[in-house]
């Protein structure tokens, strides 16, 4: 009742302002919108987040203390930047996501990325790997290679990096609930390669908070889950100083729906959960804050995104420092890898996806991100065609090389606007972070449900904002026209699936039963005690065990996770 | 009492993308249905089973993961087997349109891709479900 | 099922047939804050029932939002390991704002679930207010559910909650807080009149399936005291609740629609906005309509 009635208003306001509408050369027809929507050119005066904007800044709007706020570009609070030259200096790691089918195709698509101009490599994963399912198990059927390359075993990552000298790229893998058993195998194909595991630089996103908060991929409850996270962590502080052990994630959470403020807010209270549990079992945290990375998303408000990368390294700088009495400047370090939103790109009229796309990454550079990926403009649909991802490459190209944008560092700085902005969305997240300390923690808040109510509310929130017409789509509910959403899909073989069965089956067959028996019996006992779980997965893999049996060891061991149904 | 719209909303498959399927039933509920939830990761087998036991008007499948030509008719078919071929399947997806066409062909109803509004599914759902929880009567308790 | 929760015509003949077709099934309801993890115990109650080779029938509750006359039955998501299984039958039924037949409604589902073959059936509902006291009357065993972060489980008890436990379930009690809860539900029993049945309290980890064998102990402990002969009095009492609260039910649909009483309340209702009569005035006069059967029908 109440729905209809609000759709009523915006279609009565949708009529009146057509003729704003023609003015902009949208076709008449489109007031309805595409789907029924109404369409309203009447402005929200708000970010993208629901922030209120004022018309006009000025000096009134910068509280006293700026200079302290910001800081030097390389110094605390690293407002600025984490370097004093930025990217005069260093560029960002250009560094797209690619990942489909077989462990052979995608060692093809590596090559070739390599050969484009790319500088580290990045992997996605099919759902059965996500999940931590072999190929061959029940829930795979019909998912092995759809979204992503398919991994059973160590052998199927020893084809998908045959011909890569491990210690001349650096790898990020986007693997979650697993994480523990790529990382193993990772470090196993290297051992091959006769290359050390202190000689490997890359990233495991690893980070299974954001999981139970957005992403939805897990095999175990949050506890035992954020305690092998953590196994990782300490090993990697250990044996593998390159190694970012874990990307502590706001990309997926801003996906799920969530604004901007949670984005920083829960991505953040993540990252103080992992630090607490580490510091919880001795470690000291300048051993291990430097490797932790962090990955949000960039969205379309350009203000915005910029102010949310710098209140981000302000608020973690502080964090480290006098809360967790961190010592060491490069844990008081927000090092970021970002990536534009896939929840921007529309369906229909999928070449303005390459303006989205160009903006968002623009306002990831000036927010300054180390590390960005840049979505292809078909990627809402189906896994980037090649051209589409060259598109998407050169974007960034043409930013760094072409805009000038990488000559001056932080040029933002002392906007009335950007930095009120800034301070802004700094309260308000570390608003919602004491309501979480409240709760008992990030684990606690996550078992109640508390940050997925909140994302699932601003997520409906938005779509009603977008079927009043009050937000505007571009070629959704505005400026659309009646075209045919065609879908190029990127045809994945069903050959793939046969023939990744097959493969697993065989490894299962070919490997030394005792060794392996072996190996799974002491991860088991492993799993029973509080012990570092990370060399006993590293034997496992080597001894040819499957992901699917790793994780089943954790499944018997910790249980499996149901997730509180919250709206 | 008035009869409710009962819709079984259910993501299928492996992968956790819920805003969709979250969004849409909760749209849903403000439009007076009833809306039973079932959550992630469910396979053709629980849903059906629910949508017996619920007494559904209406299943309505989120797959985003591409396996909608595997998990859609496999659904139908078992629906088909427990006697609710009457109940409407709908659902939505990226499902490009020859698919969207041969799932109608086999018995699937309207499918929805991106942008869609939720009035829309809404509006579609209050037509084509049928007589549903009222037109199947005795079987619902004592048989099943 | 449909059926019986929207009161169509067809509903008494079927609940007729299904009634004494078997032996009921003993009714178990669970109840507790919001947030306690009552789904997570009846999933794990059900898996142990099914484990020793017992139908179960699940009827999950939850709320109407009293906008929009819908509502999210999200039970389901927490029980998916049982969503395959044909001995369980699981039936998410929503409020729909009757408070008074709720509990009407609930038991008529649990009879289903009996006519249907279930040996044990497991009632879940929100646990905030009225409901929790409806519960209590469709089921043979009440389990209330608190948890130590719950903060608000003092006041729980305070509202009533004491009054319908057959058995208390300490759950998450592996966190802080655990003891003082257990010692506080303690002291509240102990300012009791005595009784032939103090509730046990038991302690869970519903999560980590710790205590379940304990509760469903707890469980059979009560179901046979209700056999014996200190209980029938008070299953005598709870039939009576239940056939006076079908009495009211139906005389005052009958009511209702025989006398056109919603015309009726409808001006009463603008003569009380009008301010010609207090609210007071205009529900006796009602009444007194009503009770007259309709003799003083002039207008």
């Amino acid at each position: 009742m109440a729905n209809a009635a609000r759709t009523e208003t915006a279609t009565e306001r949708a009529k009146r302002e057509t003729s704003d509408a023609e003015t902009a050369e949208a076709p008449p027809a489109l007031s309805g919108g595409e789907n029924g929507a109404p369409a309203s050119p009447t402005p929200l005066f708000e970010t993208l987040s629901g922030i209120p904007v004022k018309p006009l800044y000025g000096p009134v709007d910068v509280k006293p203390g700026l200079e302290e706020r910001l800081g030097e570009p390389g110094k605390f609070p690293f407002t600025r930047g984490l370097h004093p030259e930025m990217y005069r200096k260093r560029l960002w790691t250009m560094r797209q996501f690619a990942g489909f089918g077989s462990a052979e195709h995608t060692n093809q698509r590596f090559h070739y990325l390599l050969a484009q101009g790319m500088t580290g490599l990045s992997t996605a994963f099919d759902m059965p790997t996500l999940m931590g399912y072999d190929a061959d198990h029940a829930m795979a059927f019909g998912e092995v290679g759809r979204e992503g390359v398919a991994i059973s075993s160590l052998e199927d990552m020893e084809i998908l990096f045959r011909g890569i000298p491990l210690d001349q790229v650096t790898t990020s893998m986007t693997i979650n609930a697993p994480a523990v058993v790529l990382l193993a195998m990772y470090v196993a194909v290297a051992e091959k390669q006769g290359i050390g595991a202190e000689k490997l630089g890359g990233t495991v996103q690893a980070d299974m908070l954001k999981e139970f908060i957005a992403q939805k991929e897990w095999i175990c409850p949050p506890r035992p889950s954020v305690k092998i996270c953590v196994d990782m962590i300490e090993w990697c502080a250990k044996h593998m100083p390159k190694w970012n052990s874990i990307s502590i994630s706001g990309y997926h959470i801003r996906e799920a729906g969530a604004t901007a403020v949670q984005e920083l807010a829960f991505t953040i209270a993540d990252g103080i959960g992992y630090v607490e549990e580490c510091v919880k079992r001795g470690m000291d945290v300048d051993e291990f804050a430097p490797r932790l990375s962090f990955f949000w998303d960039v969205h379309n408000d350009f203000f915005e995104e910029i102010a949310k990368f710098r209140a981000g390294r302000r608020i973690w700088a502080k964090l480290m420092r006098d809360r967790f009495g961190a010592k060491n400047p490069r844990s008081w370090q927000l090092r970021t890898h970002a990536q534009t939103a896939g929840v921007s790109l529309t369906a229909q009229q999928p070449l303005n996806n390459v303006a989205r796309v160009a903006i968002q990454a623009l306002a990831a550079v000036l927010g300054g991100t180390q590390s960005l990926h840049t979505n292809s403009m078909d990627e809402t649909l189906a896994l980037p065609t090649e051209e589409a991802a060259t598109v998407a490459l050169r974007t960034q190209q043409i930013i760094a090389h072409e805009t000038g944008v990488t000559n001056v560092v932080d040029p933002f700085a002392g906007s009335y606007f950007v930095e009120s902005l800034t301070d802004r969305m700094e309260e308000e997240a570390m608003s919602y972070i004491r309501r979480i300390d409240e709760m008992g923690g990030i684990i606690q808040a996550v078992e109640r449900g508390f940050p997925q109510k909140e994302i699932a509310d601003s997520a409906y929130r938005f779509q009603m904002q977008v079927e009043e017409g009050r937000r505007t789509i571009v070629g959704v509910n505005r400026f659309g026209g009646e075209e045919e959403i065609s879908i190029p899909v990127l045809k994945i073989d069903p050959e793939i699936e046969r023939r990744q069965i097959e493969r697993v089956r065989a490894v299962r067959a070919r490997r030394d039963a005792a060794r392996w028996e072996q190996a799974m019996k002491d991860l088991r006992d492993a799993c029973r005690s509080d012990k570092n779980l990370v060399p006993y997965v590293l034997d496992a893999v080597r001894a040819y065990a499957t992901l699917g049996e790793i994780s089943d060891v954790f499944r018997e061991a910790y249980g499996v996770y149901r997730e509180p149904a919250v709206f | 009492m008035a009869r409710k719209i009962r819709v079984l909303v259910a993501k299928a498959g492996l992968d956790g993308h819920d805003r969709g399927a979250k969004v849409v039933a909760s749209a849903m509920r403000d439009a007076g249905f009833e809306v039973i939830y079932t959550g992630l990761h469910q396979t053709p087998e629980m849903i059906v089973q629910a949508a017996v036991q619920e007494d559904v008007d209406a299943v309505a499948l989120s797959i985003l993961s591409g396996a909608h030509m595997t998990l859609f008719p496999r659904v139908l078919e078992l629906m088909r087997e427990k006697g609710i071929g009457d109940v409407l399947l709908t659902g939505g997806g990226i499902i490009p349109k020859a698919d969207m066409t041969a799932l109608r062909q086999m018995g699937v109803g309207e499918l929805f891709g991106p942008g869609t509004s939720t009035t829309a599914i809404i509006e579609y759902i209050r037509g084509a479900a049928p007589g549903g929880a009222a037109s199947r009567s005795a079987k619902a308790g004592s048989a099943r | 099922m449909s059926l019986v929760e929207n009161g169509a015509p067809e509903a008494e003949a079927l609940l007729e047939r299904v009634y004494g077709a078997r032996p009921a099934a003993p009714r178990v309801g669970v109840t507790g804050p919001p947030g306690a993890g009552k789904s997570t115990l009846v999933a794990e109650l059900a898996l142990l029932l099914r484990r020793r080779g017992k139908r179960v029938g699940v009827v999950a509750v939850d709320p109407t939002s009293p906008y929009t006359g819908g509502a999210i039955l999200g039970d389901r998501v927490r029980m998916s390991e049982l969503s395959t299984d044909p001995e369980v039958f699981i039936r998410s039924m929503a409020t729909r704002g009757s408070l008074g037949g709720l509990a009407a409604r609930t038991e008529e589902l649990a009879e289903l679930l009996s006519g249907w073959g279930s040996d044990i059936t497991l009632i879940e509902t929100v646990g905030v207010g009225q409901s929790e006291l409806d519960v209590a009357q469709a089921a043979d065993t009440t389990l209330v559910v608190l948890t130590p972060e719950s903060g608000d489980a003092i006041q729980s008890l305070k509202a009533g909650l004491m009054e319908i436990a057959d058995v208390f379930v300490v759950n998450k009690s592996d966190h802080a807080g655990a003891d003082q809860l257990a010692a506080a539900i303690r002291s509240a029993l102990a300012l009791r009149p005595k009784a032939p049945w103090m509730p046990p309290i038991v302690r869970t980890v519903a999560t980590e399936r710790r205590g379940i064998e304990e509760l469903h102990e707890a469980i059979e402990a009560h179901r046979a005291h209700l056999a014996g002969p200190k209980a029938q009095g008070g299953r005598r009492e709870k039939i009576r609740a239940r056939l006076k609260n079908a009495i009211r039910e139906r005389l005052l649909e009958a009511a209702w629609e025989r006398q056109g009483l919603g015309a009726l309340l409808d001006r009463a209702a603008d003569q009380v906005l009008g301010g010609t009569v207090s609210p007071y005035r205009a529900a006796r006069d009602l009444i007194e309509r009503i009770t007259d059967h309709g003799e003083r029908s002039k207008n």
